[in-house]
Formats: C-alpha cells, sequence, structure tokens
C-alpha cells in the first residue's frame, strides 16, 4: 500500500505536468477516497482535470473510473452506501463545500452515461428540460433557440429538425446518445463527464460522437471514461490510467501511449492484461 | 471417468446428446411439458366454467328486476279531485282507488275491492302525487297513468308465481246457468276428466268431487265471465263467480288448470282472474323499471330502488380516493425516494406491510371508536365510511406505489439528477409519471376492494335503512353491498331478483371503474 501513494506523488511530479502548466486546472482532487461500504473502491487519487482539454480515464474494469467520474459531479450522493473522502475543488472551490449547491454543481458538470437514457419524451423537451428547470430562458423563442443550438452542437439538429416532437426514445442508438450530449449541453455546463458513452455505440455511430468531443473541446472540459485504447488516444490530449482503485499514472496522451511512465500502463495498453 | 460417460450410450460414435438414453430423457421433457401445458389450460378452462355458471345464475335471476309491470289506470286529475293551486293537497289514495272501480266494475263488496286495492302498489297514491306535482303527469282532466303493481302481482305477470297453467278448450256446447254469485256448469264432461286425472278433491256425499284450497285450481272463461270449480260430478259441475268482465267479448268457453293450489302461492285466484282480464285487454304494460334504478330503499318491493346505495358508494368512493391517492403515493414517495434506511422505516415498512392484512372489520370498530365516538362525526355518513375505506385501501395503495417507483429504471433518476434536477424534480417530473400505470392499477385494486367492503361499513352504522337519496357528504346513506346484504335478508321473492340486480349493478359500477383506470393509464403508459 505504501509503494503506491508513493508512486501516486511522483505522478504529481512528473514532468509532463508542468509541460503544460500554462493550462489552467479546471478540476483538482486530492487524496480523494472512496468507499462502498466497508470496501475501499478508490485509494487516495490526486489527479488535475485541465480546461477545454478532454480527460481519458482508462484501466481495466472494476478499478474505478466510473467511481472517481461520479466523485466529479457528486453523483455517489445518490448511493446509499457510497462514501467520499479527500478534496475536490472545481475552480478553487471545493464541490463538498456547503457555498456549493449540488444542483448548481451537476448544472455546472454535467454527465453522459454510458447507456444512452433519454427520457421518455418527445426529442424536444428532452433538450429543453435542464434550461426549463435552472430558468436558463423566459421565453418561448430562447427556449427553442437553445435547444436548436443544443442539437447542433451534439450535431443531431440535421436528423431530427422535423420530428422534435416524436419521442427521444424512439431515436437510434448513437442518435440517443447524442441527443443525452445535446441535453448535457443544453444546461451550458463546463465540464462533460462521459462514462463509456460509445460502449452501446457500432463503429460508425461511435465515430460521430468521437468527431463531436473534439470539436466540443474548444468550449468545454471534458473527461471521459473509456475501454478503448484507440478511443483515448484519438479524442484525448491527457490519459489517467487506473488500476485496482489507484490511479497507476496520468500523463500527456501522446506519451501514455508511446512511453508511459509505469511498467502496469505499459502492459495494459500493449493489451496484456485488461 | 469422461469416457464412461460418454460411452454410456453403448453405440461408439454416438455422443451424450443423441444415445438412447437422452432420446428417452428428451421424451420424458416433453411429456411433463405437456402435462403441464394441459394442467394449466385445465385450470384456467375450470375458472371459466366456474365463472360462467356464477355470472349467469346471477344474471337470470337478475332480469326480471330490471323491468316492471304497470297498470294504465284511468284517473281523474279534474278541478274536483285535484286543486291546481294546491296539487299537494289531493287525496291521491282515493284517485287511485276510484281509478281501480272504474277499470273493474263488477268488484262491489268490501273485501273485494280491499283485495282489488291490493294488485297495485301500495305507495301508488304518493308516485302519483309526486308526478303530478312536478308535473310530469297532465292536470285538470281524465287521464291514463301508469302505476307499478304490487309485487306478487308484477311477479305473476312476469310468470315467476303461478307459472304451471293448463289451458283447455271446452268442445261441445257446455251451458252455463248463473244465479247469484253462483253458476251451474252442465254439459262439459272435460271438466270433471281434468279433475280425476290429477287426483284432485275429495270425494262428496252425492258422489261427485269437492276441490279445495288445497287443490289445484280450476277457472272456467267465458267471453264474460270466469268461475271457479267448488264441486264436480258426472250431472254437474257448480262454481262461484270470480270476476265478471266488463266489455265482455265473444270468445269460446276455456277451463285453465292453475296447477300450484291456492294455499301454496301468493296469489289468489280472485287476482289471477283479473290480472288475466286486465293484461287480455291491455291495461298491463311492461316497462324498464326506473324505480328500481332510479329510487331510494323501500321496504316495499316494487318501489325499493338501487339508486341511493348507487350515489351512496359514489360519495363514500369519492371520500376514499381522495384521502387514500395522495396519502398513499405521498408516503410510498416519502419512503421510496427520501427516506434515509434505517430502523425506523423499516419498522414502518413492516407495520405498513401488516397492516394490510388486518381484517377489515377491525377498521370498522376503529371508525366507530375514533369518528363517532371521538370527533363526533355523523353516524352512517359517506365521508365517515370513506374514512375508514381509506384507511382500509392505503396499505394497498402504498406497497403498489412503492413496487412501481422501484422498478422505474435508475438511469431515468441518474439522467435527470445529472443535469441538475433536484431530487424533488427528478421524482415528480420523470420517476412518478412513468410509476403512475402501476400506482393506478394498486389503487383500482384497492378501490375494487373498497366498493365491494361490508363489514367495516356495518359498524359505523352504514346499514341503517335510508330511504332518501343522499344529498351529500354528511347525508345518511347506505352503499351497494350493504344494500345487497339487506336485501338479501328480506323475506318477500321479489327482493330475492332485487338482490341479484343489485350485484350486477355493483359489477357495472366495477367495470365502469376499471375501464376510467384503463383510460387514464394509457394517458400515462410511455415507453422508455
Ligand atoms: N453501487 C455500488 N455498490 C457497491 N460497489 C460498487 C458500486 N459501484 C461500483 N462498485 C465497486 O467499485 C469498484 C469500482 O467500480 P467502477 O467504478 O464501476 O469500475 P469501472 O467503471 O472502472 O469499471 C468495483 O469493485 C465495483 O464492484
Ligand atoms: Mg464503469
Amino acid at each position: 500500500m505504501l509503494d503506491m501513494s508513493i508512486a501516486n506523488l511522483d505522478v504529481a511530479a512528473t514532468p509532463a505536468d508542468t509541460e503544460t502548466s500554462a493550462q489552467t486546472v479546471k478540476i483538482s482532487s486530492r487524496e480523494v477516497d472512496v468507499f462502498y461500504g466497508d470496501k475501499q473502491a478508490l485509494f487516495s487519487i490526486n489527479l488535475d482535470v485541465r480546461e477545454n482539454m478532454v480527460t481519458a480515464l482508462i484501466g481495466p474494469s472494476g478499478c474505478g473510473k466510473s467511481t472517481f467520474l461520479r466523485c466529479l459531479n457528486r453523483m455517489n450522493d445518490t448511493i446509499d452506501i457510497c462514501r467520499v473522502s479527500g478534496e475536490i475543488r472545481l475552480d478553487g472551490v471545493d464541490i463538498h463545500d456547503p457555498q456549493i449547491d449540488v444542483v448548481e454543481l451537476r448544472a455546472r458538470v454535467g454527465m453522459v452515461f454510458q447507456k444512452p437514457n433519454p427520457f421518455p419524451k418527445s426529442i424536444y423537451d428532452n433538450v429543453a428540460y435542464g434550461a426549463r428547470i435552472h430558468g436558463l430562458a423566459r421565453t418561448k423563442p430562447e427556449l427553442d433557440e437553445i435547444v436548436e443550438t443544443s442539437l447542433q452542437k451534439a450535431g443531431l439538429l440535421g436528423e431530427v429538425r422535423d420530428r422534435l416532437d416524436e419521442p427521444g426514445t424512439g431515436l437510434s442508438g448513437g442518435q440517443q446518445q447524442r441527443l443525452c450530449i445535446a441535453r448535457a449541453i443544453a444546461v451550458s455546463p463546463e465540464v462533460i463527464l462521459m462514462d463509456e458513452p460509445c460502449s452501446a455505440l457500432d463503429p460508425i455511430a461511435t465515430a460521430k460522437v468521437e468527431e463531436l468531443i473534439s470539436e466540443l473541446r474548444t468550449n468545454y472540459t471534458i473527461v471521459i471514461v473509456t475501454h478503448s485504447m484507440q478511443q483515448a488516444a484519438r479524442v484525448s490530449q491527457r490519459t489517467a490510467m487506473f488500476h485496482l482503485g489507484i490511479l497507476v499514472e496520468v500523463n500527456d496522451t501522446d506519451r501514455m501511449f508511446t512511453n508511459p511512465d509505469d511498467e502496469r500502463t505499459r502492459d495494459y495498453i500493449t493489451g496484456r492484461y485488461g | 471417468m469422461t469416457d464412461t460417460v460418454l460411452n454410456s450410450g453403448g453405440i461408439p460414435g454416438r455422443s451424450v446428446h443423441t444415445n438412447d438414453g437422452a432420446r428417452g430423457r428428451l421424451a420424458r421433457r416433453y411429456t411433463a411439458e405437456r402435462r403441464f401445458k394441459w394442467l394449466g389450460a385445465g385450470a384456467v378452462a375450470v375458472a371459466i366454467l366456474l365463472l360462467g355458471v356464477l355470472l349467469s345464475t346471477i344474471v337470470v335471476q337478475a332480469v326480471p328486476a330490471f323491468r316492471a309491470n304497470y297498470l294504465l289506470l284511468p284517473v281523474d286529475l279534474s278541478e274536483k279531485n285535484v286543486d291546481s293551486a294546491r296539487p299537494e293537497n289531493a287525496d291521491y289514495d282515493a284517485i287511485v282507488r276510484d281509478g281501480l272501480y272504474r277499470l273493474l266494475p263488477g268488484v262491489t263488496s268490501r273485501s273485494e275491492k280491499r283485495a282489488l286495492r291490493g294488485i297495485v302498489s301500495s305507495a301508488s297514491g304518493f308516485l302519483l302525487q309526486r308526478d303530478v306535482v312536478a308535473g310530469s303527469t297532465l292536470r285538470g282532466g281524465a287521464t291514463t297513468v301508469g302505476i307499478p303493481l304490487d309485487d306478487f302481482a308484477d311477479l305473476y305477470m312476469k310468470g315467476l308465481l303461478a307459472e304451471k297453467q293448463t289451458v283447455i278448450e271446452l268442445a261441445g256446447a257446455p251451458s252455463i246457468a248463473v244465479d247469484g254469485g253462483m253458476a251451474l256448469i252442465t254439459n262439459a264432461p272435460q271438466i270433471l276428466d281434468a279433475i280425476t286425472a290429477r287426483g284432485a278433491g275429495r270425494a262428496g256425499d252425492d258422489g261427485g268431487i269437492r276441490l279445495s284450497v288445497k287443490d289445484p285450481s280450476f277457472l272456467v272463461e267465458t267471453g264474460r265471465l270466469v268461475l271457479k270449480i267448488k264441486t264436480a260430478s258426472a250431472a254437474r259441475t257448480d262454481a262461484t263467480i270470480l270476476h265478471t268482465v266488463p266489455m265482455a267479448g265473444s270468445k269460446a268457453t276455456q277451463l285453465r288448470i292453475v296447477e300450484t293450489p291456492e294455499s301454496q302461492r301468493k296469489i289468489s285466484d280472485q287476482e289471477v282472474a283479473w290480472l288475466n282480464d286486465l293484461q287480455n285487454r291491455g291495461a298491463i304494460e311492461s316497462r324498464w323499471s326506473e324505480l328500481f334504478l332510479f329510487s331510494g330503499a323501500s321496504r316495499e318491493p316494487e318501489i325499493a330502488g338501487i339508486w341511493g346505495a348507487v350515489v351512496g358508494s359514489l360519495l363514500t368512493l369519492i371520500v376514499t380516493l381522495a384521502l387514500a391517492f395522495p396519502v398513499g403515493v405521498g408516503a410510498a414517495v416519502y419512503l421510496e425516494e427520501f427516506a434515509p434506511k434505517n430502523r425506523w422505516t423499516q419498522l414502518i415498512e413492516v407495520n405498513i406491510n401488516n397492516l394490510a392484512a388486518v381484517p377489515s372489520i377491525v377498521f370498522g370498530l376503529l371508525g366507530l371508536a375514533v369518528f363517532l365516538n371521538w370527533f363526533n362525526l355523523p353516524r352512517s355518513a359517506p365521508v365517515v365510511g370513506g374514512f375508514v375505506l381509506a384507511l382500509m385501501t392505503l396499505p394497498t395503495i402504498i406497497i403498489a406505489a412503492r413496487a412501481s417507483l422501484r422498478a422505474v429504471p435508475l438511469s431515468v433518476r441518474e439522467a435527470a439528477l445529472g443535469i441538475g434536477a433536484s431530487r424533488a424534480q427528478t421524482v415528480l417530473h420523470h420517476v412518478l409519471p412513468l410509476a403512475m400505470p402501476g400506482i393506478m392499477t394498486g389503487t383500482i385494486i384497492g378501490m375494487a376492494q373498497a366498493l365491494g367492503e361490508t363489514a367495516p361499513l356495518l359498524m359505523i352504522g352504514m346499514v341503517a335503512f335510508i330511504v332518501d337519496i343522499p344529498g351529500g357528504f354528511t347525508d345518511p346513506a347506505t352503499v351497494l353491498p350493504v344494500q345487497i346484504f339487506m336485501w338479501a335478508d328480506f323475506p318477500e321473492p321479489a327482493f330475492r331478483h332485487k338482490t341479484a340486480g343489485a350485484i350486477l349493478v355493483l359489477l357495472a359500477f366495477l367495470v365502469l371503474m376499471n375501464a376510467l383506470a384503463v383510460i387514464l393509464r394509457r394517458r400515462f403508459e410511455r415507453r422508455w
């Protein structure tokens, strides 16, 4: 256990970090532990998420990627037995601080889930819902505008423009996932968390979503969990490797896939386990 | 080890799945499957059969309750009888009486007149008054009104009393000599044949046969008279005059044998003669019994109606629904979505489950003790009945609502929470609408239970005999199942049909409620 935390400290001081230090840190986590009941799922995670970059979380199944992602918008609060300790700062403010409301936090840090989960409502209502509850639009035209631009940014507008009142659940899997991204965008978040957003999609839909992620990077900070090395390499600038609840290594994606610092990262990337 | 298993079929080259042993096992498996299928189908068939038998007996019993026979009575509503300024003060019983005497002018003696008044409902005067005052019957002259027959007369007209009758044309030319109230019939040998064929009567002193009330009745009908035979011999037949037909027509003389002896039926020979005549003259009309469907309870079977109980049930169920649905759904939402999982909520959960198993009469006792004795709420009132039934249905609704809330996929909650919906918004906007169809199914089951409940309502006095249609939630009322319970207890045969009719109305109520629920559910049902 001891050498693990030393390894983490090493990671924090890797040269890769200093290379891009001009970049502002959007979310920083320090010494984050997560327990499900008595079972510890994450061990003192120190990870910085940089603004307007795509950070990929990789690692074998069950290593705690989703758990960490869900810490960032306090989604773990909804699980009774889950307990999170440590410090997670969004723009320097601890998200567990009483001055940050969880509703506000989730409006700023949106989330896209593994399985597309549009509401059983119309396409329009799916996108408009977040804007409505946060009071982002005062008039109907404003709301229409938000829905349209969100769908536009999610690259879905062309496909659904003339059937906005049809149920969102009637779309194809890839369209549903892009609808979920549009829904997240409509709230104007600063960060978008994505938990294996393409794992339920076919290759063409996956390509579309990946393209979308690359475009979204200019306006949003993105953290994406993926089990596909190629995807991490294609869409992300930074990659973090988890293993058994430990953050093994975090590095620039280029470096990670060519010359990783850690033995376990090398093994995982080359497909020796995972 | 593996080898022995593989070779157990004995024939080399055949695998474990194709050897004889495997084939046998497969055949046995299919046999078992077929047996299982037939058992299931048999169970369904038995259930359908029993349900069919039950329903058809009820329907057969109930049909007579929905129709009633009315006497078309000529009445005089001119100024002489009815003061147009104060029509409610007229003597309507007398008007009905006069109409009856006018219809059957041959009736003169006091006892016959009393019997004649008995063929129409004793409430006729009251009903006529109601119609005249309400203006639905024209005043100011002679007119014809429909008056409900007395319950036994009505049953006779429906063929449910003294229904076994034989009519024989008397051949030849029987001669009838009338002398006062008596008649002498000669030249009608068929009469004696009919009597002896039935072994009726006892031998008299003169060798003839003397008939009594314990024998079938032998009535001779001509176009002008109805006679009842007292003694008969080969030479002569003596009879009394039962009825003189006022508008004599020419008609062949016939012998009518009412097979059930007069002492064993609820309708006399005289009434039979009158009713048959009235029917021949077209003065009796069978109509839909609006009195049964749209009037309140009564001790008189012919005017006893179901409407009071229907309204009582409706009012009670409105209170039950208004109380049990929001409270039940609210409790379920709190327990399922907000409550921390600790010992207290666990205790509450166990208690709710136990509450669903408490016998309903206990809720009645509770209602009696709390609502009536403590809060001094009115007895027999739908509001109290509604409270009691709401208590009874609450656990059903809570359990069903919790189950359907739990069945809403986690992904929907996550989707809403993930874009910053509060917990309450998540539940109200997404989870509850998706759970609504299930909640509604549970609610309907609860309400159906409440609709059919009798025992707890007996405890709070809803068994009282209430004639008026309840006009509000605090008026004394009764409900359909209690009405059925009371009618089933009354001795008059007409109430047997009313009971079955009321059961049908209750079932119709239930079907209507279910249909409403299906429509509402359609509205809420969504795909996800
Ligand atoms: N709701 C939960 N309750 C209990 N244990 C959980 C729960 N969610 C995840 N875990 C455990 O936490 C660990 C990390 O899970 P997760 O973050 O889902 O892994 P990953 O997303 O990397 O595959 C696993 O061992 C898993 O069993
Ligand atoms: Mg995961």
